[in-house]
């Protein structure tokens, strides 16, 4: 048990606390202050499996550990990928780092979206603002691989200015009308070289007159969530049609340090992914 | 039911310590707090301890990870689980049911590999208590201080210490002890009986053993959480991790990296709601004042607990808060300001 | 009337005719020896939940930090040891002057609950002294009689006068010229003790009492001096910030660091050791330097102005480098 450092053992028998090693194989600067890094376990493959929504500790010894959604799609069995934005110690550390760097991983942590259950066959509206975009990426590209089994999809995502929007190469090259995968992007404030919407996320939502038929994924800045869950009320989406992911401080993953503990849920176990009108039994502390 | 005279009781100690450790109640100064015995230490067995014991089985600090870096390069090094049997003497019948709450997080799927090896190597010796204190309140969460749980369960009367043993664990220690117990017979029966009712008396002139526990259903929670006693009660916490530290049920914890000259240790530590950073990340505080702290450390033991946990309230009724809150604010009170919820807001408005 | 009747009548009238609109004092707890501080809002409250006992030891002072004219004047029920915290308070600027009426009332004189629990007093329904100092308490195993200095809490016995450096009003005038009490002995005779040890002996002392110590921050919090918006240890940036003590240095930088940082500013008002729940003797600490600094700058009182002058904090080219006084001995 004691020097495991082969980064691929199993569950079963270790503890939940203790990471496994992974590789960072690639970094790629998505806007000013967000990178994408592929990691991969040190034999190559992602470190764990994982479902769309679930997320992962990252950590890099004496610098810091911290909780990030895995933006990769579980479809992808060669490496998996975390969106980072620069905001502290450890995001700053990593900022820094060079392709080559091992880090810690261990996860996955907590619920998914439902893409194998509530999700099928439904019309999908997904809303994100700034890096909300990441835990949403991995439900967008999961739909894409298994196309034949949801409706519509629809994609809203705005930033504060192009510079900020995350995977744009992706969003232009592979999503915006391929496999009847419908974009709207739009930011905050008008810029020169920006043809696009300008106008914030919860606004351009209402524009763009979705029926209320479609099944909802929501995530961003909490300001942001707040207004497009009030903007789709107004258009008539029932709170069981909306899911959202919540962020909070955490630090086990498992339900048991307390940190992340609103009401009778911890969310990193019981959540992150929340259906709308689960939101409404946990006191408004998120 | 087996029995010791008290005049032998080094020899009991001494036993149980063997070639393993034995934590004993003893007497430091004005405190008593459980220490490693010692051939002559100043054993106290008058009262409950300082803290519970549960640092035995979740440490205040505990390694269990540690990490060379080396280039690019990082070796983990997974720490070996604590698996030397050991034996705590004296905890009371609120300690043991404090454990049993820590069960309920740290022995649920995904199990606690560190925890659950300390529960595993611990042999806990209980000890009923003969002169329970204003402070306690366990026999309002269900807890009997006369008949404590346990491996083995003790009563100290009169000259005798008497000696039940209530699980393998506790068969295999009494085994071990052999001649240095002997049968207490009826007389053993008796005389734990009547130690029981003069308890039950005592028990009955104690101002806070009666207390009527919350429902809070879902009805009721909206009232609970939006009260203003909240306000009210936690405009004299100072904000300390004191009612948490000493607390047997308090489990949070906080994980952290410590960069020695030999790689990196990671360990995890006691933490408490009660503090400001608890709940800090690097764009904002979900609990910003100190009643939001306050109120979700006695929401988690008097609601949400019991909502995930069949109705089993995280608190044993110890009284250490109502002994060490250096304002003297503690779960009795708060129970009873939220019982007279309406009596309350009526005032002062 | 009783003192506890005597308060509680005062605070009522300044509460009606409207010189304060709250008082801050104490409440009844739910056990005899579990008074807890508060803010009472209305005379009904006052007349329900107000009480006065031995066991109403915390200092009040921390609880205004703060606190500003705009929230309402509040009626601060105010022991002599806790007004020299509220005056080096209001030198520091974290309580304003408007935003409080002190109402100097005399203390009790605590007793200090572990010390009866150590010496197995347990269920305790009442209490009182006798003549000659004995502590006599009523509890549901019988009366129990201790002599005074084994059931009074530490710094009543250490107390240093019975005058207030400031008030609006007090309840009951004190005995004696203002700031002129006899030295009491006792003070100083813990720091004395340690002095006469070997520097072995000492850090074996400190190493002993420290090493229980639970990182809970009750010393920190309850101190009234103690109060920076953002400390050191609650900061991740600062490299010392820290929750528990993992290794053997982890206490010792924790306390000592503290002791430093409120040495010259520290009234002594032994908040530090009371709501120590490990019982921890830091008052020693900080003690020493009220004694150094009497010895090498000349008496000093903090708390006894509300300047905010003091010894350490203020520095002026004229100033003995402390080596130098204490070849001099200044003030000795």
């Amino acid at each position: 048990m004691s020097g495991c450092s082969c980064g691929t053992h199993t569950t079963a028998s270790k503890d939940m606390l203790i990471p496994m090693l992974g590789v960072v194989t690639n970094i790629k600067q998505q806007t000013p202050d967000v990178q994408t890094y592929r990691v991969e376990a040190p034999g190559g493959g992602v470190v764990f499996p994982h479902l769309p929504g679930q997320c992962a500790m990252v950590s890099v010894p004496g610098v810091g550990e911290a909780m990030f959604s895995i933006t990769s799609s579980p479809t992808n069995t060669e490496y998996m990928e975390f969106s980072v934005k620069r905001c502290g110690m450890l995001t700053d550390y990593l900022h820094q780092m060079d392709s080559g760097q091992e880090i810690t991983v261990r996860g996955p942590y907590g619920n998914n979206f439902p893409v194998e259950t509530e999700l099928k066959g439904k019309d999908l509206l997904f809303v994100a603002g700034g890096i909300g975009l990441a835990p949403l990426r991995s439900v967008i590209n999961y739909v894409r691989a298994n196309r034949a089994n949801y409706g519509t999809v629809d994609i809203v995502y705005g930033s504060r200015s192009a510079a900020d929007l995350v995977y744009l190469d992706e969003i232009r090259n592979e999503w915006d009308g391929k496999d009847d995968v419908k974009v709207h992007l739009t930011i905050d404030r008008e810029e020169e070289g920006w043809d696009g919407h300008v106008g914030f996320v919860p606004n351009y939502v209402k524009e763009l007159e979705f029926p209320p038929t479609k099944t909802v994924l929501v995530c961003g800045p909490p300001i942001m969530i707040k207004f497009v869950l009030q903007a789709l009320q107004e258009m008539g989406f029932a709170k069981t049609q909306v899911y959202t992911t919540l962020e909070l401080r955490m630090k086990c993953g498992i339900g048991k340090c307390g940190r992340c503990n609103i009401g009778a849920k911890y969310v990193c176990r019981d959540g992150p992914v929340f259906r709308c009108d689960q939101l409404d039994e946990i006191p408004d502390e998120y | 039911m087996k029995k010791i005279s008290t005049e032998k009781l080094p020899l009991l100690y001494a036993a149980l310590n063997g070639d393993r450790q034995l934590w004993i109640p003893v007497q430091d100064g004005d405190r008593v707090e459980f220490g490693l015995w010692r051939e002559g230490a100043a054993v106290s067995l008058a009262g409950k301890t300082l803290k519970s014991g549960k640092d035995f089985f979740f440490p205040q600090n505990e390694d269990f990870v540690s990490f060379h870096k080396d280039g690019k390069k990082i070796t983990i090094t997974e720490k070996k689980r604590p698996t030397e049997e050991f034996v705590v003497f004296g905890m009371r019948g609120c300690d043991l049911a404090g454990l049993e709450v820590l069960d309920l997080v740290f022995l649920a799927e995904p199990k606690d590999s560190f925890y659950e090896a300390r529960r595993e190597a611990g042999v806990i010796v209980t000890l009923a208590c003969g002169t329970p204190d204003e402070s306690c309140f366990c026999t309002a969460f269900g807890v009997n201080p006369a008949e404590p749980k346990g491996d083995v369960a003790a009563w100290l009367i009169g000259d005798s210490l008497y000696w039940k043993p209530t699980s393998e664990k506790g068969e295999k220690l009494t085994a071990e002890l052999g001649s240095l117990l002997e049968d207490a017979g009826a007389d053993g029966d008796k005389a734990v009986a009547e130690q029981q009712a003069a308890i039950a008396e005592i028990l009955k002139q104690l101002p806070n053993t009666e207390l009527e526990l919350p429902k809070v259903g879902e009805a009721e929670f909206d009232a609970w959480f939006d009260s203003p006693n909240w306000a009210k009660m936690a405009e004299s916490c100072l904000g300390c991790g004191t009612c948490t530290f000493v607390c047997p049920t308090c489990q949070c914890y906080d994980i952290q990296d410590r960069d020695t000259k030999d790689g990196i240790r990671r360990f995890r530590c006691w933490d408490s709601c009660m503090y400001s950073d608890f709940t800090l990340m690097a764009h904002g505080n979900i609990r910003n004042s100190q009643m939001q702290r306050f109120r979700q450390r006695f929401m988690h033991k008097l609601v949400y607990f019991p909502q995930n946990n069949d109705g089993k309230y995280s608190c044993v009724g110890c009284g250490r808060c109502v002994e060490k809150c250096p304002s003297s604010l503690n779960i009795v009170k708060v129970i009873k300001a939220m019982q007279n919820m309406e009596a309350m807001e009526g005032v002062g408005k | 009337m009783s003192i506890q009747d005597k308060i509680l009548a005062r605070a009522k009238e300044l509460m009606a005719d409207g010189t304060v609109t709250s008082v801050l004092g104490w409440k009844k707890g739910e056990t005899y020896t579990d008074p807890s501080p508060a803010f009472f809002n209305s005379v009904e409250e006052l007349e329900r939940d107000f009480t006065f006992n031995h066991f109403c030891g915390q200092n009040l002072s921390r609880l205004l930090n703060g606190r500003k004219a705009e929230d309402g004047k509040v009626l601060m029920l105010c022991k002599p040891c806790d007004a020299f915290s509220l005056n080096q308070m209001l030198g520091q600027h974290r309580v304003e002057r408007d935003a409080v009426y002190v109402l100097g009332i005399p203390s009790p004189t605590i007793l200090d609950v572990d010390k009866l629990r150590a010496a197995g007093v347990k269920g305790i329904r009442g209490s009182r002294f006798a003549r000659g100092g004995e502590v006599v308490l009523d509890t549901i195993y019988g009366e129990r009689r201790l002599a005074g200095k084994d059931a009074v809490l530490e710094k009543c016995l250490a107390c240093k006068t019975h005058q207030f450096p400031i008030y609006d009003e007090v309840l009951v005038k004190p005995k004696g010229e203002e700031h002129a009490e006899p030295e009491n002995p006792y003070r100083f005779a813990g720091v004395e003790e340690l002095e006469s040890m070997t520097p072995d002996e000492r850090f074996a002392f400190w190493q002993s009492q420290l090493k229980r110590c639970i990182r809970c921050n009750a010393c920190r919090n309850a101190c009234p001096v103690c109060s920076c918006v953002k400390c050191v240890f609650d900061n991740p940036g600062s490299e010392v910030a820290g929750k528990s003590n993992i290794d053997a240095f982890d206490d010792k930088l924790f306390h000592i660091i503290r002791a430093f940082h409120v040495a010259g500013r520290c009234t002594d008002c032994g908040e530090c050791s009371r709501a120590c729940p490990e019982g921890i003797p830091l008052h020693l600490l900080n003690r020493k330097f009220i004694k150094d600094i009497n010895r090498i700058y000349g008496p000093f009182q903090a708390g006894a102005s509300d300047d905010g002058v003091s010894p350490l904090t203020e520095y002026n080219t004229e100033d003995m480098e402390p080596g130098e006084a204490i070849l001099k001995g200044s003030g000795s």
